[in-house]
């Protein structure tokens, strides 16, 4: 049969003239090109008018972006500053790394099973529902003091934080996610002998998954955008840490590095995330 | 052996009430009806006439409020395999290919990998989908969705196929092919068919036997023998004239109602 469909298909294919081929590849390169131009318009512009509004002033308390980018080197390979922060990006780098994707695995690990959990059996909803909704809208900053007072200093307190800012989003998309399943799923699973606990783990798992993925891709969001504040907890390294004794030292591009590097390693492991999404779950509508 | 006792279907009595915001319909009353091994039935009505509430009861989804409804004699209670359901929109669970959707029965029921496999590959080949048997349902159209869903219920090694309006939501060719394939899968395989349907010359062209229903409570108001030899031409007198027949009662009803 592939035969028969290639014998159909060949002919059709050569018989359109080579300039139309090239011009309809032209047309897809530009269209490939064109949302990554959009999207460096704006930056740039950014990058001008900052550039304009502080190139070349000696009082100016932002630096320009050339200074910036000069210190950014000097943070990640030294050799024009020389001081305390030059050729110190990994260390911080993979500090932040460590408590991002730590704090948002322990997240991850308590979320998931207890949206599960709340999402199914309505003693569990009942019972623990109303304390979470009301603990929700507490920010991360708020908990800052007690978590230094009942983690102590240090790095335990800073997962503790991403941590708590990871879980929320998680459990919330996990609990609809269970909770939107089409009741016309379960109907046909029990029609075709599918019945009880197989259900949960042969429909409930399946249909929630893009739901509990969009809950952790938004978790490992907020665990970037905590990341400062958990790193307010008297940590020596990490993104959040040189961002706080930066300012206290007045020097802001390093200030300015920090949230760049946070900025793009944020960016990137989102990307990275929504590829596995999308090849996890290519069956969904949603991801395809 | 309980396989061989007919009917195959009995609803003896059957009444199912529901409460709607504080007041009670009468979705189905006093209901009594047989169903011969290898029959056809098509059940037809008005909406409210109970009809889907019926197939529902048979399928186990809901349970009479009285009477009782039994599959080869023994009390049906809950949902099981050996009644397959087809419904108008598909059910199919979106992770899984066309192949995975239509082994999820066998799988479920712990049958051998291998047996699930050549049986998975019997009914594909059956609906004629083995160019989309790793295809994912939002990737078919509405027939192809719909062949799924029949090869699922077949796969599964249903007796009896319940079926929910199942064509009521393509178009008009992919409905006609659907009732060609469906009429040729039924005399190949003797299986029984239960087929709830709005549409009078659906029913016309497919059953041995079509049940009239009417709504307000709904009840089975009557029945038309059809012995029209397949394939049926819906354009012949004879045809018509059950046509008429069938109107005439459909009619009456909404008469006397608006009366």
């Amino acid at each position: 049969m592939n035969a028969s469909l290639d014998a159909i298909s060949t002919p059709a294919l050569t018989s359109v003239p080579a300039g139309q081929i090239a011009e309809v590849r032209r047309a897809s390169w530009l269209e490939r090109l064109r949302d990554p131009l959009l999207a460096i318009i704006v930056p740039t512009a950014v990058l001008a008018l900052w550039h304009l509004a502080t190139y070349g002033r000696q009082y100016s308390l932002i630096p320009p972006p050339i200074d910036v980018a000069r210190s950014l080197y000097d943070l990640a390979f030294g050799g024009i500053y020389d001081d305390a922060y030059s050729r110190t990006l990994h260390v911080h780098l993979l500090a932040s790394l460590s408590r991002v994707y730590g704090g948002f695995a322990i997240a991850a690990s308590l979320a998931v099973p207890l949206g599960l959990l709340i999402g199914r059996i309505s003693i569990v909803r009942r019972l623990v529902d109303p304390t979470l909704q009301v603990l929700r809208p507490i920010p991360v900053t708020a908990w800052l003091p007690l978590s230094m007072i009942i983690f102590g200093l240090g790095p335990r307190s800073a997962f503790f934080l991403v941590c708590l800012g990871a879980f929320y989003p998680i459990l919330i998309n996990t609990i609809f996610g269970v909770r939107s399943v089409d009741p016309r799923l379960f109907e046909a699973a029990s029609m075709l002998g599918c019945q009880g606990t197989a259900q949960f783990y042969r429909v409930v798992l399946p249909a929630s998954l893009p739901a509990i993925f969009t809950g952790l891709r938004l978790g490992l969001g907020f665990a970037w955008v905590v990341i400062v504040v958990g790193e307010m907890t008297g940590v020596p390294t990490g993104l959040g840490a040189i961002i706080m004794e930066a300012r206290q030292l007045s020097r802001t591009e390093i200030v300015i590095c920090g949230m760049v590097v946070i900025g793009v390693a944020g960016f990137i492991s989102d990307r990275l995330v929504l590829m596995l999404g999308k090849r996890l779950l290519r069956w969904s509508p949603n991801f395809a | 052996m309980p396989e061989a006792i007919d009917p195959i279907l009995e609803l003896r009595g059957v009444s199912k009430e529901f409460e709607l915001s504080g007041r009670r319909i009468e979705a189905l009353r006093e209901t009594y009806l047989r169903v011969s091994r290898g029959e056809f039935v098509c059940l037809i009505g008005a909406s409210g006439c109970g009809k889907s509430t019926l197939l529902r009861i048979v399928a186990g989804f809901e349970s009479p409020t009285r009477g009782q409804a039994f599959m080869s004699g023994a009390p049906i209670d809950a949902p099981g395999p050996e009644r397959g359901m087809v419904f108008q929109d598909y059910g199919l669970f979106p992770w899984l290919t066309v192949r995975g959707n239509i082994g999820f029965g066998p799988t479920s029921r712990k049958r051998p990998v291998e047996d699930v496999k050549g049986t998975v590959d019997r009914f594909i080949t059956l609906v004629g989908l083995q160019r989309f048997a790793e295809a994912y349902p939002h990737q078919l159209s509405g027939g192809m969705k719909q062949r799924v869903a029949i090869a699922r219920v077949l796969a599964n090694d249903a007796k009896v196929v319940l079926m929910d309006e199942p064509f009521g939501a393509l178009d008009a060719m992919t409905r006609e092919h659907l009732q060609d394939e469906l009429l040729e899968i039924w005399q190949r395989t003797g299986l029984t068919v239960l087929f709830v349907t709005h549409s009078i010359e659906e029913a016309i062209f497919l059953a041995d036997r079509i049940v009239v229903m009417s709504p307000g409570p709904g009840r089975i108001e009557g029945e038309v023998n059809v012995s029209l030899p397949r394939p049926r031409d819906v354009v012949t007198p004879e045809f018509n004239a059950i046509r008429r027949e069938l109107s005439l009662q459909l009619h009456s009803q909404h008469g006397r109602k608006a009366a």
